[in-house]
Order: structure tokens, then C-alpha cells, then sequence
């Protein structure tokens, strides 16, 4: 634990009951949802921006570093504290403090859970798009901070596309805002987007103004087997270019496949070389056509079966083996640790490809699935983290993905941030001259390295 | 014991939810449904945080300390993150066995070893227990104690929790109960009645309404009068050994009664009936009969709405909301059936609460040892309830409906608790 100095000063800013010191506290503030585990030095859980703004005042002082986190369930260790560093959650600003229907803006604080902003604007007509996989725990703060993306990115955009401004309390303590419920605003440079997927090591995120769109009145989806996976992957492009915009299209690889079916016995046909899973929305009237016609394309595209939901019931049942992957993966194996390299469209076959090689070698199971509309796609590898010699393979495998996505014209992360898992793989992706200038950058806002210090750039 | 001397971990040989525990990815998804977090705000007051804690023990990372068991014992064991959980993972059971391991490891006080071996056991005990309760309510010390404010001179909690028994029932149903109660009309079944050691001490009058509506539809029912506490008590405070010994003595006790079914009016007991099996798979003694006898176990509602009903009831006039026990919507699947025979009832308005299955915080003993947090998570409920604008909420667990009764009062509704079969009960019976 932090000497007790800190403590005190930190129970004179939010109050003694807001700051936790107790073992099993400084545990349960150590990890994410990735395969990691660290300990915090001290948690404190502020309620305004005044009061993060002493914290952090007090952090530059003292030279102890600040992490701050929501809900902690980043999958790539951004949000991890260590035993010398102030754990600082943002789960009791949870405030949504405006929904501007004039505007269609909502004006939210960093706590709160992307699922309850959906419930609250779609009870008025709006939607929310941006759906991470983990919408129904993770908070806004969290997304916006790690640039969150999901399923419905392939029509809507990420998170990105809906910061319109924010308030941002600086590494040195002052609050800044920046940007406004405006459309459009380029006066001086977009700040604003500079803190989305900036991973908290700029600012920390004290409100959030995001866009709303009209709700789509319906939804609808349909299910694609593939014998080849290269099929499948052509037909994606085949769709796109028929001048359809699905809202997502998943794909789930043969070994996703399998490992599901062990899990759930539903039946799935695990000698298909991929699933596609495709939702339109819109107007109910158009969907029966679009769907019709993707439906086409699949089966013209070398599908051996194809799944058109008629209503509402039948899209939520189509979606169940892929809802299913995550907890699919979890049973399997003691551990796993989910990629989430992005490539473009085109290299999607050969990724796979490449992805299945380097699973042969190293003798590692890796479903693949994920986002196949926009490329972006999350190898899982599977693993049991008491054996250090299948670490060592785990550790050699992931160096290869990685290579292999830059290889293509990829990139280490579309979605889950950068944090501690994959640091040591920026200088591949990301030219010297590059790393140097978000490091300028990084030092002008975080003179003293306090804020999130050790994570995302690769430390030098 | 100082938190120097505390044991570390777990013994190597009792860690069997060690795999357990690993399935949990922290996703996070049960932080969405678990009403300790979303009352207390903090991971460590989650499932996943409880389950991140556990394994640290397990890996003797983390010391038994007096705060890691007051952790373990925050859970409600509601298992609403069972339900949500992508990987299946029982947070609540692995905390049980924490529980149990906590007892093995750690000096117990000597008032838990004199309840649950020395009273919960013995009927007989029970029943003399709950006298001073009776004499309390009912000779006028009750109503001179909250009057005249000598309650609000104990600790506040104190003062609150001794409001919260429902009048104790005169005489315990045990007693009044004949060993078999006839069908009326043709014998079309012979069914056990397990006597819960809450309903039948506590709400007596509304389980004997449960019998009468056995009889009343063909069930011949038998009684036994030793029946002993379902156990579930004493497993949540760890005592595995205890629970394990009453749950073979009912096992022994309705095997000799020889009945097709053994119907339950307390949605605790039929829970922990229906895991006997779970409970002794590895007895070579009795596995096979547990499993006989968990197969046997039924709640009342769901006995009911498998067989035809005798439908001449009277009508009630009365809007009826409904509040699903952990222990029967998660523990046993069973929704649809209290309901069912709810609408049953002519004259009834059937209205839905807002988050009918979301914990009441009554949670066995849980407003005892944790008055504030209980009540916290009670008043959500409370508000659902009273935007119901109902006169009555039926819910088929005594916990529940001290719990909701208490509830009631704290928020000053006019409404009553009941249990549902209690209400079915009252409309078969002549005005």
C-alpha cells in the first residue's frame, strides 16, 4: 500500500469512506478483463471533476503516478494500476446529465454504462450506436478512452465518430473542455479527438458530449454457412459492393465454430470452413428485400446453407453461437488472451491463414472470429498460464500475429487499445518519427509522467 | 487472531471450484445484475471481485483475514450472476465453498456451533426457541416496546430488527397438523409435506393453508413430524457437515413415508431439497437416495400447476403484484407457476412489478448481519412495488415475506405480504 501520507491526503479531497486500502481492495482494483493481474497502491473513487483535479495536483507533488479507471473491463491492461500508483475509478460519476433532443446531443459523466445511455435515448426515439461486445458493464469514459468499437461499427462508425466534446481534467490538474454540441467546429486543432483511444494517459475524461441518430424502427438478421472460409470472406465484399450496408457482418472461423459446439451442443455445423452472421436495420419494409438479396449473394457466393430470420425472435436466436464465443473460450481453456489485429478487408482470408499456421506451429488452439464487414478480427489464444513452456509459445505465436497483421497492411489493435499486451509491438507498427511525436506529445500534457505512466507508447 | 496469524489460502486438497474459479474471463457481465454492487459501488463488493478474491486465497495470496470473510459473507446468493455469467461460472456457489472452507480453517464462535448442531436440528428446540418471540409480540411487551420507544434506545439496527419478525404463530404447525391429512374427495396422490422450519414457525396458519389446498385436490398428505431443518442455514454459514447430516435425515425420514411427491411452501427448503443430490453425490451410502429424493422435491406452485384444480373459489376482489424468490425464479426455474395461479383467483388484478426477480436483500440472515446494505437493495424493491399500486405482493419464501413486510412498514404502504397459495387458500374457503 501507499504510505500513509497519501492516504490522508487523499481522504481530505473524497472523504475517508472513498478511499480503499484493505488487501482485498487493492486485489479487486488490479485487474481487467484481460488475463492479467497487478495490485494496486491505493483506490480512490472521486465524484467531480474538483475533486480529480486536487488528486492529480497532488499526484504531480508527490511524483505518484494516477491510473484511472471505469469498470475495468479493458482487454488489454490499460486501465491496471501497480503497488506504487493511485487506482482512480470513475464509477461514481455516473450522471447522465442531459439528453438534448433539439441538439441530439446526450451529455454524460464518465461512469456511466453505455447500456443504460442506449436504454434511456431509445426510450425517446435515439440511438447510441457504438456496441462493445462488454456494453452492458463497460462505462462511456472507458470507450471514449479506448476508442471502443463493436459489432454495429461496420454501418455507424466507432465511438470516434460520436465525441463531439468533452470536459478533461489534465494530468496537471486543470480542467479543460474542449469541442460543444456542434456538428462542426474547426477552431484550432480537434483536441477533442486527440483523447479518444488516448488509453487515459492525457487526460482523465470528466463529461462527454456524445451525437445521437434516429433509432432504426427495425432489425432483422440471417445466417450464412460457408464450406470455404475464402468464400465466405469474398461474399462480404460481394454485399458491400452490391450497394447494401448491413449494420454488422460477424464471421465466426471452423475452429470457433467447434469450440462453441462443444460448449453449447446446438448442433452447429462444425465442418464449415465459416459462419456469417448478418443484421440489416431500417424500415420494415426494406429489410424482407435486403435480406432477400443478401441471402442471394451468400448462396451465389458458395454458402451451403443460409438462415433468413422473419422476425424479432428468430435475428435473436441466429445470434446466440456468436454471443456464445466469449464464454465458449472461457470454459475451454484456463486462460486466454483475445487479439483484436485489424487488416484490411481484402487480407482477411490470408490472415486467417497465416493465423492457422502459426497454430500449427506452435501447437496452440486460436479460434478466430469478429468483425469481418470492416476487417477487424480477434484471434483468441488459448492457453493454461501454470505452464511456462506453453507461455513461451503463447508469447512467440502472438509476435507472429502481430507480424503477420503489419505484414498485410494491418494494425496491432482496431478496438481494445494498446495498454500493457501490446506495447512491445508498437515499434513494428508505428515508424520511429511517429513514436517520437506522440512521446512530444505525451510530454506536454504529463510533464512529471504521472498520468497512466507505462502504458500504450512502448516505453523506452 | 490477529491478521498476522490468519491462515493463508486454501488446503490443496478442498480447492475443488480451483477450476471453477479459472473459468471466470472477468468480463464483468455479472457487475450488470448483482445487487451488492449496485448498492455498494465498489468491485469488491461484486461477484467477479468476490471471485477474483477467491482465487488470490487459493494461490496464498490473500490471508483468511476477518475483512475476507466479512466479503465472502456480503453475498446475497441470489445468483444473479450465475444467470448472466457467458462461462457458466456459479459465482455464488464458489462462494459458498469459501464459506465452508472459512469454517474448516477459522475458530467459529461458540453460539454458530450451538445453533446449527445443537438448536436447527431438534424441532423440538426450534419451537421452544421462538417462545420468548411469542411472548413478546402477543402479551403487549411488543407493542409497549416500539411505543414507548425503549427500541430506539438499542442500537438502531437493533431496535429495527426487532420489529422485523411477523407475529409469531401460536401454535407451531407441527403440532397442529394430524401425521396424515385425508384427501377429500378421491385419493388421487400421496404427497409428502415438508415442514419449513420459517413457514411452519413463523406463518403457520398461511402452511396449513397449503395443506388444505393439497387435500382439497386430491392429495393425501403426510406430514412427518421430525422433520428436521432443510439444512440451507446451516450450509450458508459454512457448515457443511451439518447440512449434509440433516439433509440425510430427511432423506431417511420421506423414504419411509413413501410418497410420489415432497411438496415445499418455502422456496429455501425446495431449493436445497432439489440439491441433496449435489450435496451427497459422493456419500456411497446415500447418493442414489438423494438423488431419489431431490428428483421427488416440488414447490407447491409447481405441483399445482401440474395437475388438474379443483376450480369452485370464491372470488377476491383484490390487485396483486408478485415478487420472485431467488431461491425459486434462479434456484428452481420456477416463475411462470405463482403467477399462473395467482390470475387463477377470480377477482384478482395481476399487475407486474418492475424487476420482480431482482433481490429483496432479505437473503436468509442477511438483514441481520448487514441491516444497511439489506436494506439499501429492500427499498429498490419497495419502490418497485409501490409504483404497482397494489394491495398485495404474494411471494412463496418466508425470508421474503418478513423481509418485504418489513419492507412495507419502513415505506409506510398500504399494502399486504402474502404467499400466493395463502391467498389460493382463501378463496376456497367459504366467506
Amino acid at each position: 500500500m501507499l504510505n500513509p501520507e497519501i492516504a490522508r491526503q487523499l481522504s481530505q479531497i473524497v472523504g475517508e469512506r472513498y478511499v480503499l486500502t484493505s488487501p482485498e481492495d487493492l486485489i479487486c482494483y488490479g485487474y481487467d478483463a484481460s488475463s492479467l493481474q497487478k495490485l494496486a497502491g491505493i483506490v480512490v473513487l472521486p465524484r467531480t471533476p474538483q475533486e480529480i483535479s486536487e488528486i492529480l495536483k497532488l499526484a504531480n507533488r508527490e511524483r505518484v503516478p494516477v491510473v484511472p479507471r471505469g469498470a475495468a473491463t479493458g482487454l488489454s491492461g490499460g486501465s491496471l494500476p501497480d503497488v506504487s500508483s493511485i487506482a482512480l475509478s470513475v464509477t461514481r460519476m455516473n450522471q447522465i446529465k442531459e439528453i438534448d433532443l433539439m441538439n441530439l446531443v446526450a451529455v454524460v459523466e464518465p461512469g456511466v454504462v453505455t447500456a443504460d445511455l442506449q436504454a434511456e435515448v431509445e426510450g425517446k426515439g435515439l440511438f447510441y450506436p457504438p456496441d462493445p461486445a462488454s456494453l452492458k458493464q463497460s462505462t462511456l469514459g472507458g470507450n471514449v478512452a479506448e476508442g471502443a468499437g463493436g459489432p454495429r461499427c461496420l454501418k455507424y462508425g466507432t465511438t470516434k465518430d460520436y465525441v463531439l466534446g468533452l470536459e478533461v481534467v489534465l494530468p496537471t490538474g486543470e480542467i479543460m473542455r474542449i469541442g460543444g454540441k456542434l456538428m462542426k467546429d474547426v477552431t484550432g486543432y480537434n483536441l477533442t479527438q486527440l483523447f479518444v483511444g488516448s488509453e487515459g494517459t492525457l487526460g482523465i475524461i470528466t463529461e462527454i458530449i456524445l451525437r445521437l441518430v434516429p433509432k432504426p424502427p427495425s432489425k432483422r438478421t440471417a445466417m450464412a454457412v460457408f464450406p470455404r472460409l475464402d468464400d465466405a470472406t469474398q461474399t462480404v465484399a460481394n454485399i458491400l459492393g452490391a450497394g447494401l450496408l448491413p449494420s454488422t457482418i460477424e464471421i465466426m472461423d471452423t475452429t470457433t465454430i467447434w469450440v462453441v459446439e462443444q460448449y453449447l451442443h446446438m448442433g452447429l455445423p462444425v465442418e464449415a470452413g465459416a459462419i456469417l452472421i448478418i443484421e440489416v436495420d431500417g424500415h420494415e419494409e426494406a429489410l424482407g428485400p435486403e435480406l432477400a438479396r443478401i441471402g442471394q449473394l451468400c448462396e451465389e457466393g458458395g454458402a451451403s446453407e443460409v438462415k433468413v430470420a422473419t422476425n424479432m425472435e428468430e435475428s435473436e436466436s441466429l445470434w446466440t453461437a456468436r454471443r456464445a464465443v466469449s464464454g465458449a473460450l472461457g470454459r475451454l481453456a484456463p486462460a486466454k488472451q483475445g487479439e483484436d489485429i485489424s487488416v484490411p478487408r481484402s487480407a482477411i482470408p490470408e490472415m486467417v491463414r497465416r493465423i492457422n499456421d502459426i497454430s500449427k506451429r506452435y501447437n496452440i488452439t486460436i479460434p478466430v472470429f469478429g468483425h469481418a464487414g470492416d476487417g477487424n478480427l480477434h484471434p483468441n489464444l488459448l492457453f493454461d498460464m501454470r505452464d511456462p513452456e506453453m507461455m513461451e509459445r503463447v508469447h512467440k505465436a502472438t509476435a507472429e500475429i502481430f507480424e503477420a497483421a503489419v505484414d498485410l497492411g494491418g494494425t496491432l489493435s482496431g478496438e481494445h487499445g494498446i495498454g500493457l499486451l501490446k506495447q512491445p509491438f508498437m515499434a513494428r507498427r508505428l515508424s520511429p518519427l511517429v513514436l517520437e511525436l506522440m512521446r512530444r506529445v505525451k510530454a506536454t500534457f504529463d510533464p512529471n509522467g504521472i498520468l497512466n505512466p507505462g502504458k500504450m507508447l512502448y516505453p523506452e | 487472531m490477529t491478521e498476522e496469524s490468519a491462515p493463508k489460502g486454501f488446503s490443496p486438497k478442498r480447492v475443488p471450484s480451483y477450476d471453477e474459479v479459472l473459468n471466470c474471463i472477468r468480463c464483468g457481465l455479472c457487475l450488470s445484475v448483482c445487487p451488492t454492487y449496485r448498492e455498494a459501488g465498489t468491485e469488491t463488493n461484486s461477484p467477479r471481485g468476490r471471485v477474483a478474491l477467491i482465487r488470490a486465497a487459493a494461490e496464498g495470496k490473500l490471508e483468511l483475514s476477518h475483512n475476507f470473510v466479512d466479503h465472502m459473507y456480503r453475498c446475497l446468493n441470489c445468483m444473479a450472476c450465475a444467470e448472466v455469467c457467458p462461462s457458466g461460472v456459479q459465482a455464488h456457489e464458489i462462494v459458498l465453498d469459501a464459506r465452508v472452507e472459512i469454517a474448516n480453517k477459522l475458530p467459529q464462535p461458540a453460539a454458530k456451533k450451538w445453533i446449527f448442531e445443537g438448536l436447527v436440528p431438534n424441532p423440538n428446540r426450534m419451537e421452544a426457541a421462538v417462545w420468548p418471540l411469542r411472548l413478546y409480540q402477543r402479551t403487549g411487551l411488543r407493542w409497549l416496546a416500539e411505543r414507548t420507544g425503549v427500541l430506539g434506545m438499542l442500537p438502531h439496527h437493533l431496535g429495527e430488527v426487532a420489529k422485523m419478525p411477523p407475529t409469531a404463530s401460536m401454535t407451531p404447525l407441527r403440532r397442529k397438523l394430524p401425521e396424515v391429512t385425508p384427501a377429500q374427495g378421491e385419493r388421487k396422490y400421496r404427497v409428502g409435506f415438508f415442514l419449513g422450519c420459517a413457514q411452519s414457525l413463523l406463518f403457520a396458519e398461511n402452511s396449513a393453508g397449503t395443506v388444505r389446498v393439497l387435500a382439497r385436490n386430491g392429495a393425501e398428505v403426510v406430514t412427518p413430524k421430525d422433520t428436521a431443518c432443510c439444512g440451507m442455514p446451516a450450509m450458508a454459514y459454512g457448515d457443511l457437515d451439518t447440512a449434509m447430516k440433516l439433509a440425510r435425515h430427511n432423506i431417511d425420514l420421506f423414504e419411509k413415508a413413501g410418497v410420489d411427491a415432497v411438496i415445499t411452501d418455502c422456496a429455501t427448503c425446495g431449493e436445497f431439497g432439489k440439491h441433496y443430490k449435489e450435496l451427497l453425490k459422493h456419500d456411497p451410502e446415500y447418493a442414489e437416495l438423494a438423488a431419489a429424493y431431490s428428483d421427488r422435491v416440488k414447490d407447491i406452485s409447481q405441483f399445482l400447476a401440474e395437475i388438474p384444480l379443483d376450480d369452485r373459489l370464491n372470488e377476491i376482489k383484490v390487485k396483486v403484484t408478485y415478487h420472485d424468490p431467488c431461491h425459486l425464479a434462479r434456484g428452481q426455474g420456477i416463475t411462470a407457476q405463482p403467477r399462473d395461479l395467482l390470475k387463477m383467483i377470480p377477482g384478482v388484478e395481476f399487475v407486474e412489478m418492475k424487476e420482480p426477480n431482482w433481490c429483496c436483500g432479505g437473503a436468509g440472515t442477511y438483514m441481520l448481519t448487514h441491516y444497511e446494505g439489506s436494506m439499501n437493495i429492500l427499498d429498490r424493491k419497495m419502490a418497485n412495488a409501490a409504483n404497482t399500486e397494489a394491495d398485495i405482493i404474494a411471494s412463496g419464501c418466508p425470508v421474503c415475506q418478513m423481509q418485504l413486510g418489513y419492507g412495507v412498514r419502513r415505506a409506510k404502504l398500504r399494502m399486504k405480504v402474502t404467499h400466493p397459495v395463502a391467498l389460493l387458500d382463501q378463496a376456497y374457503r367459504p366467506r
